[in-house]
């Protein structure tokens, strides 16, 4: 059996009195897209957050983070992102003041060729909006810059919150189209809310429900699972790619 | 005419000092979420390290290249400190404002007592060069020398700054910082770097605030610092918190207002309309000229 790349083991986290996470225990696979599943405030970003090192400092994290043999939780971020823990957030926190090109040059590092070409395969818009100040840009071309701009550099594992949140449908079938070649070399832990985009990336589900983990397992059997689905997320698994299937309308979330 | 352009430009000086002080104040606040009440210090420090090194380092003295050098020790005396200031004091205060407030406010005090322990609180004749104290005829105006002397070195300063900001890796860090810290931590750069950087910066354009302050004035004491940390903090909050550009501006406003309402009106007024102007901003555009932006 293969070892995982990622190992959480009962991660606890509470910011402002709130216990947020209560004992999380899971593994990421070394291979393919782990998919980190739940309700709206049970704690995925959390979890991902306290991963990369970037609880507030008024929170107290717990337990234990493993990236292979590395113990996760007491190193300071930049140091985890340069170790090979690359980090893709919700809501894509472009620098919006700064252009396109100079977003990507932010993410270079010293001693490390940039990996341009590799970036500007996968989205070749970026190379033709190097001047064009990331702010101005729609909100798929944003999710492309924050997903290139991590690929930049070599990455052990890759955190992606959320990255067809408020994406219309075309745009959401290229962003799952990016995270599934992107995958074939680098394992991904996940979260998204959109169930076709887990049912087309997702080999393994981690499904979070009040703090805890509910149920871990092969995705594709969960999402086969309507009574699971709807106990567990909400929403029956046939009800959610109607809803949000790429390529058909998802109401209200288009903003490309 | 000539009272107008007198105006005009004795203005220009008093921002150019502003602007000095206010950039770094800015930068730091912007980047580093830090309201330093200890910038003053810098400035003081500037001014005094340029005032002792004009009298005692070999080398150094009121005129010619003897100045300029005696300037540079002040510079660096206050760029040291600023340095010590972040590593020793506010680094271990991060995220924690309140502390943080109230130490850089006791570092004020003590750095004011101090000076005022070692050299006296009586203002003391500055080490100047003589054409500072000199007047140039612009346009029918008897402008001192001195306040030339402050908008070319702010002139000066503004365009570094927007070079380092616009050109170079840690210019980069520091505006992308501004606009989110966080952020540039997740894409692995030690922010940390770029709070000593800045907190050198801001330290430096302070101190040599000192020392041509002490041109422009005349006299070096221990409270200048502190009081015009005040007006700093005015034109930091109306050009927004981050902008060195916003800095410059806010300035130019703040030091024509003060001037021609103290001319014209009565001696204070101007200070009170200053503040006045600080008022409406914050009604109007509580995120200043500029906002949030390290502008390069």
């Amino acid at each position: 059996m293969t070892e995982p790349i990622l190992n959480v083991e009962d991660l606890s986290v509470r910011i402002s009195g709130l216990h947020i996470l209560q004992g999380v225990s899971f593994t990421v696979a070394p291979t393919g897209v782990t998919v980190l599943l739940g309700r709206n405030g049970v704690g995925k970003t959390t979890t991902l957050r306290a991963i990369v090192g970037l609880t507030p400092p008024a929170g107290e994290v717990r337990g234990t983070v493993r990236m292979g043999a590395q113990s996760l939780l007491a190193r300071p971020t930049h140091r985890l992102v340069r170790g090979g823990l690359g980090y893709v957030p919700e809501d894509r926190c472009v620098f919006a003041g700064l252009t396109v090109a100079e977003n990507l040059r932010l993410a270079e590092r010293r001693g490390v060729s940039p990996a341009y070409d590799k970036v500007f395969a996968l989205f070749p818009e970026l190379d033709r909006r190097g001047r064009q100040r990331a702010g101005s840009l729609s909100g798929g071309q944003q999710q492309m810059l924050a997903i290139g701009r991590v690929l930049l550099n070599d990455n052990r594992l890759l955190l992606v919150d959320e990255p067809t949140k408020g994406l219309a449908p075309k745009v959401v079938t290229e962003v799952a189209e990016v995270l599934e070649r992107v995958a074939e070399s680098v394992p991904v832990l996940l979260v998204e809310q959109n169930l076709a985009v887990v049912r087309r990336l997702a080999r393994d589900a981690v499904v979070l429900a009040a703090g805890k983990v509910a149920w871990t397992g092969d995705a594709q059997e969960l999402l086969l699972e309507t009574a699971l689905t709807r106990s567990l997320l909400g929403v029956g698994s046939g009800e959610s790619q109607h809803l949000a299937e790429p390529g058909r309308a998802a109401p209200g979330k288009d903003q490309h | 005419m000539g009272t107008v352009i007198l105006l005009t430009l004795t203005g220009l000086g008093l921002a150019a000092l502003y602007f000095l002080v206010a950039s770094g104040l800015s930068l730091v606040f912007g980047l580093a979420d830090v309201l330093n009440f200890a910038h003053g210090l810098f400035l003081g420090v500037g001014a005094y390290a340029t005032w002792w090194a004009a009298g005692n380092l070999p080398g150094a003295g009121s005129d010619g290249f003897g100045f300029v050098l005696a300037v540079v020790f002040g510079v660096a005396a206050g760029t040291l400190v600023a340095v010590l200031v972040e590593l020793v004091l506010i680094r271990p205060l991060y995220s924690r404002t309140i502390e943080q407030v109230l130490v850089t406010v006791g570092l004020s005090l003590a750095g004011v007592a101090l000076l005022q322990a070692t050299w006296g609180a009586d203002a003391r004749p500055f080490p100047r060069p003589d054409w500072t104290r000199q007047v140039t005829g612009i346009l029918g105006a008897q402008v001192p020398n001195g306040g030339l002397l402050l908008i070319i070195a702010a002139v000066l300063v503004l365009g570094a700054l927007l070079a380092f900001l616009r050109w170079t890796r840690y210019g980069l860090v520091i505006r992308a910082g501004v606009e989110n810290r966080e952020m540039v931590t997740a894409l692995g750069i030690d922010v940390r770097k770029a709070f000593t950087l800045v907190f050198a910066i801001g330290g430096a354009a302070a101190a040599l605030a000192g020392a041509l302050g002490g041109v422009y004035f005349g006299t070096v004491s221990p409270g200048q610092g502190s009081s015009l940390l005040i007006f700093a903090f005015i034109v930091v909050v109306i050009g927004g918190m981050g902008s060195v550009v916003g800095s410059a501006y806010a300035a130019v406003v703040v030091g024509l207002v003060q001037q021609f309402v103290n001319y014209y009106g009565t001696s204070g007024l101007g200070d009170i309309c200053v503040v006045g102007l600080l008022a409406v901003v914050l009604l109007l555009r509580p995120q200043g000229i500029a906002g949030k932006v390290a502008t390069a």
